[in-house]
């Protein structure tokens, strides 16, 4: 299957596809469903340097062809992941990367610190773009300035490879891209969760506790799309792209629009083994428009 | 766990707003061990609008048959297109999820008590004790008449009492102002449905000394513990009512002062 791989920096990907953080879980919980080792790679939950509880119920609601969540990355801190976590996943044959969060500089930094010498962990994804945080994430992915700040301190201290996953919620997300790819970004991924709201006209009351979340799901693909082709068409570095993919001809469509690799996200709850079903689709469609190689889809679209 | 394809059996419809859909697994497999308490996600067809599925606990298993039961109450757009599904039609579903209730070991006085489409479970705990070889009673409350579902099949597993909100069946008021729970004194209550419902027989399980769990029917996105998005806050923190739950000790939650 060497056709398949794609590179992301210095790693090697067996295949593009991948699972989005926040909707895999640590891959175990869909251990029933699929064999995790054929997964180009798992984006393991946001995590943060202490442990989060996350915010109150309710924390999500459905809207047409999507879903938004203010989950607030509750997951139990890094020590807990590298000492309870880790050991449980790391003989697993893909990818390991961890999505890393943090409400200042220095926790974004700390948090990183404590992965660095978790030898199955192969990359991060600096997370500067959580929407369901009071204080940082998004904060952090919303101004080139800050952007920047972030992915210059942990870039100083970890050495492999940094994925840094953009925000949909700016004016022009090419300069973001910019900004965290002059600061040695390897990689950025797009797009996280486009902030959005839902409101019960019986109640007059929003239908998260937060008032506002997340919104992911299919609704969001055209706009994903347009972002991941503007973002391929500014930087050097690949592209990681996501948002509402729910089979192998959405993963096509992002791969043509520049995309190196992809993540799946929300639809993995609808339909859990959806990552081998798009691994196997693009194969399909690969033997079907004569292609080699999967790279030469990447940035393929004919205008 | 497992993603299955279900073929329908039969599909009746209970009253104004509640269907029963027997299925059973589309290849023939056999239908694995399931305890009661724990659910399926059911895939909703033909809604692009629809789009997460919809978690639905088991009401009934007939082994013999290799059948399992789901009573659906038609809230919204998904459970109404699940339940327009006629048999011979095919159900996608994931599971068994979740927990569920714990079977004493020893006999007592136990009661079951549901309100509204949260009867579904009590049914098939009812049938589990009854397999013990114990005979509990069952404490259902609806709005009126026509909203308590399957009179029949409880009654053959044990003593029935009911309330009606209009007092059109049973005792009139809620469940929690039924006699019976002055007159006799129970060892265990086993309690599903609307929140303050579970709530008050919570409290009421706590006044009396007496061991209570209830099933929660938070909303959630995926089933199985990957979203965290139905949390229940707990004496251990925010836990998934999918996967820590939905059944749920009373003592573990906050919901008594």
């Amino acid at each position: 299957m060497d056709r398949l791989k794609v590179n992301i920096g210095n790693l090697e990907f067996k295949n593009p596809v991948t699972t989005a953080s926040g909707t895999f879980g640590y891959g175990t919980e869909y251990a029933d469903f699929i064999d995790l080792n054929r997964l180009g790679g798992i984006f393991v939950k946001g995590t943060t340097l202490e442990p989060r509880q996350g915010n109150d119920y309710p924390r999500m609601t459905e809207t047409p062809s999507g879903m938004l969540n203010s989950v607030g990355l509750q997951n139990k801190g890094v020590y807990y992941f590298a000492e309870h976590i880790y050991p449980t996943i790391k003989d697993y044959n893909t990818h390991i990367i961890v999505n890393v969060s943090g409400s200042t500089v220095e926790d974004y930094v700390k948090c990183t610190e404590r992965l660095i010498d978790l030898d199955k962990v192969s990359a991060i994804e600096l997370n500067i773009s959580c929407p369901n945080i009071k204080e940082g994430g998004m904060a952090f992915g919303t101004s080139c300035v800050s952007a920047a700040q972030v992915t210059r301190a942990v870039r100083k201290v970890y050495p492999k490879t940094l994925i840094v996953k953009l925000s949909p919620n700016v004016t022009d997300i090419t300069d973001i891209a910019r900004a965290v790819e002059d600061e040695g970004a390897d990689s950025v991924s797009l797009v996280n969760t486009f902030l959005g709201m839902a409101i019960d006209a019986e109640t007059k009351r929003p239908k998260l506790s937060t008032v506002t979340g997340g919104l992911s799901g299919p609704c969001i693909k055209p706009i994903a799309l347009r972002m991941v082709w503007q973002v391929y068409n500014t930087v050097k570095i690949p592209v990681i792209g996501m948002g509402g993919i729910s089979n192998a001809a959405d993963a096509i469509e992002f791969m043509l629009a520049g995309a190196t690799a992809i993540q799946i996200g929300t639809y993995n709850f609808i339909d859990p083994a959806v990552s081998i079903k798009v691994i196997d689709g693009i194969v399909d469609y690969m033997d079907r428009h004569n292609i080699k190689l999967v790279s030469e889809i990447i940035g393929k679209l004919i205008i | 766990m497992k993603v299955l394809d279900f073929i329908v059996c039969s599909n009746e419809q209970l009253n104004y707003q509640n269907n029963l859909i027997k299925v059973t697994p589309a290849d023939n497999e056999l239908l694995p061990d399931m305890h009661p308490g724990q659910f399926v996600q059911i895939l909703v067809h033909n809604s692009p609008k629809v789009f997460l599925r919809r978690p639905i606990s088991i009401n009934f298993v007939n082994k013999k048959k290799n059948e399992m039961w789901l009573l659906i109450q038609r809230v919204g757009e998904g459970t109404r297109k699940i339940c327009e599904t006629p048999a011979g039609k095919t159900l996608n579903l994931i599971f068994p999820l979740g927990n569920s209730f714990t079977i004493p070991q020893v006999n007592g006085n136990f009661l079951l008590v549901g309100g509204g489409v949260g009867t579904a479970p009590m049914l098939f705990l009812g049938k589990k004790l009854n397999e013990k070889g114990f005979s509990p009673d069952f404490l259902l409350g609806g709005r009126s008449e026509r909203d308590i579902l399957q009179l029949n099949d409880f009654e053959k597993l044990g003593t029935v009492y009911c309330t009606t909100e209009d007092g059109s069946f049973g005792e009139k008021g809620f469940v929690i102002h039924h006699s019976v729970l002055q007159n006799k004194k129970y060892d265990f209550v086993y309690t599903c449905g609307p929140k303050p419902m579970m709530v008050a027989v919570a409290k009421y399980a706590h006044e009396n000394n007496i061991g209570c769990e209830a099933s929660l029917e938070n909303l959630m996105a995926c089933g199985f513990g990957a979203c965290l998005c139905c949390v229940e806050k707990t004496t251990k923190g925010n836990l998934c009512s999918c996967t820590e739950g939905p059944v749920f000790n009373i003592n573990e939650l906050a919901w008594i002062d």
